[in-house]
């Protein structure tokens, strides 16, 4: 009865008896979220324009941080070296077109996900050649001051993180929802033959899809490097987005946010509230063993694309 | 018999004072670096005719289309031998957005609409390669429309949930979009009533009329497509075994008994079959 009381009973009361903490919990989920939706986000980009699964994605986003930082190690200002940043990443997309897929395309979707694999090490070998491997410290001037609303302590970096995360999402919806190109985009995701029948070049949609993703990564490397220093372990917070993709749906841009939401504030509360029941360290698993109750139960994800099925 | 249906190489095609807009001289289609699909097929299509490209499962149809649109090399197939021209211009070796951006689009076969855009933005994905601004874009819109009122009606519904019909007018719309002067189109009749296929087929002479829209039609409707077409070419094997005038490919006893399952004489015997099938191999 004890044990019983103890793990489905006390956490909820612990919740309700000091609600100004328990929301400072969720909103440090939701800054963790963020940062995996934007991770999830790249990888739904490519997978739906391509159906690629882009194992380099975490890589990308270790890669784009490192790119930038070491810029600035370099006496380059924080908005040169942003935008150079932003440039290397395009210029990546370009080379993975022209040395990967194009040469990869009609393979089986086996041969182009090892591929990605290789483009990891090589990024990943490559950006430590370039900017070297030890730990560096990220600092793109963001405030990072405390205050309390309400008697909750929020800082201002993560209401900066959040807010850019957010924006950035908001740009991309549009951009999907109302542009030609966007457009072409959803065109190709849908149909890639019909896509390229009506004179959608496919190369220029894979360009477009690994910059927006080289771009989705750079922001997320910002504000997790600034956290936690620019080095190796970055790149795998993609294995914290591979849950997110399961619960969100692997084609789906909503998904993808609210996916890295539900994990980024469910981890932290498990972390929080059961962690001390089980000796801690629930958020180092927390995330799989929902994505493992999904797959069981809804395989397709929250937001998976219904597969329209006309009789 | 038969002596007026002579094949391609001893007669010109369509009205000799026009010029062909599409040529294809004898070309080969290898798919997979193995397999061998066209067996050097050779046709033209006059600017702004009607050409039907007639024959059985498996007969080549699709593929040929595919050589000319180039939407083959996304299938690992290839033009090994032989040449394409549209409008005195090599086109072989162009990619879908070129030929697109010189006026000729293919109509897949089976509908391939993008079925979580809504109908309108099918539509608009058709336009991708113009950049002759909105306003031109939204005239053509119109047009459309004009043509497919049911798509105006349906224009904001996602295209996956609309009807075969409907999607099949999507599809041939959306081509419509890049402004083509002419149109690959593949099998159109495919599983639709009979009344559809001829508001299809309707629709497809009006825009040949009205706008000069060249087409191909891919057809295994034999009767349909020889209603609607000034020419025709059978295809079997991956290769042209047969053309004419529509009309006399209409009229034609072999024509009349393998494609559109009628026969004046009753049915043949297993010779005159072998008969047939020698004088084929011997056109082709
Ligand atoms: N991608 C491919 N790879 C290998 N063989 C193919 C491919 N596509 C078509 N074929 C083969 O080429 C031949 C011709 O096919 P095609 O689709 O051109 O015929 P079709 O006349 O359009 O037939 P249908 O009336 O059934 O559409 C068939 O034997 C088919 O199996
Ligand atoms: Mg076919």
């Amino acid at each position: 009865m004890e044990i019983l009381y103890a793990f489905f009973v006390a956490p909820f009361v612990d919740m309700a008896s000091d609600p100004i903490f328990f929301s400072e919990v969720v909103i440090g989920g939701v800054l963790t979220g963020i940062m995996y939706s934007l991770v999830a986000l790249g990888f739904v980009l490519i997978f739906k324009a391509s159906g690629v699964f882009n194992f380099s994605q975490g890589v990308m986003v270790l890669f784009a941080a490192l790119t930038l930082v070491g810029l600035m190690e370099h006496g380059v200002p924080v908005w040169l070296a942003l935008i150079l940043t932003v440039m290397v990443m395009i210029a990546l997309a370009f080379a993975v077109e022209w040395i990967m897929l194009r040469r990869l395309v009609n393979q089986e979707e086996i041969v182009l996900f090892m591929s990605t694999i290789g483009l990891s090490f090589v990024l990943q070998g490559f950006g430590e050649t370039v900017w070297g491997s030890n730990v560096k410290l990220l600092d793109v001037g963001i405030p990072n001051e405390s205050f309390e609303v309400g008697g909750i302590l929020l800082n201002e970096f993560d209401l900066f993180a959040a807010a850019s995360g957010a924006l950035m999402v908001t740009v991309l919806a549009v951009f999907f929802h109302y542009t030609r190109m966007g457009r072409a985009l959803r065109a190709v995701a849908d149909d890639h033959q019909a896509a390229l029948a009506v004179g959608i070049p496919l190369k220029t949609i894979w360009i477009m899809v690994w910059s927006v993703a080289g771009m989705v990564g750079l922001v997320a490397g910002i504000m997790w490097g600034a956290k936690s220093g620019v080095q190796f372990s970055l790149s795998l917070i993609a294995l914290k987005a591979l849950p997110v993709l399961i619960l969100g749906g692997f084609t789906s841009v909503p998904g993808a946010i609210v996916g890295g939401l539900i994990i980024g504030v469910g981890e932290k509360i498990a972390e929080i509230y059961w962690g001390p029941l089980v000796g801690g360290a629930i958020e180092n698993w927390f995330a799989y063993m929902l994505a493992l109750v999904f797959l069981l139960f809804r395989p397709q994800g929250l937001f998976g694309e219904k597969i329209i099925e006309r009789v | 018999m038969n002596e007026s249906l002579a094949s391609s190489q001893q007669q010109p095609a369509v009205g000799a004072n026009r010029p062909p807009a599409l040529l294809i001289n004898n070309i080969e289609v290898i798919y997979d670096h193995v397999i061998l699909v066209l067996k050097g097929v050779s046709l033209e299509v006059p600017e702004g005719g009607i050409v039907a490209l007639l024959g059985a499962n498996g007969a080549g149809k699709t593929t040929t289309l595919k050589a000319i649109s180039n939407l083959l090399r996304a299938e690992r197939g290839d033009v090994t031998k032989g040449s394409i021209e549209f409008a005195g211009e090599r086109i072989d070796r162009m990619t879908p957005n070129d030929l697109v951006k010189r006026g000729v689009i293919q109509v897949m076969e089976g509908r391939h609409i993008f079925e979580h855009l809504t109908v309108e933005e099918n539509l608009l994905t058709g336009a991708y390669t113009r950049g002759d601004g909105r306003a031109e874009i939204q005239k053509d819109l119109d047009k459309v429309y004009d043509y497919f009122p049911q798509l105006k009606e349906r224009r904001n519904a996602q295209a996956g949930y609309t009807s075969g019909g409907e999607q099949q007018m999507c599809s041939i719309g959306r081509a419509l979009m890049s402004r083509p002067k002419m149109i690959l189109l593949d099998e159109a009749s495919m599983g639709l009533a009979p009344q559809l296929v001829e508001t299809i087929f309707e629709t497809v002479k009006r825009l040949n009329e009205e706008e000069g829209v060249a087409f191909l039609l891919a057809e295994q409707n034999t009767n349909m497509a020889l209603k609607y077409a000034k020419y025709g070419y059978i295809l079997e094997n991956g290769r042209v075994v047969l053309d004419g005038e529509a009309e006399a490919l209409s009229r034609n006893e072999d024509v009349k008994e393998f494609y559109l399952g009628l026969s004046s004489s009753g049915r043949r015997n297993y010779r005159e079959t072998k008969h047939y099938k020698r004088r084929k191999r011997w056109l082709a």
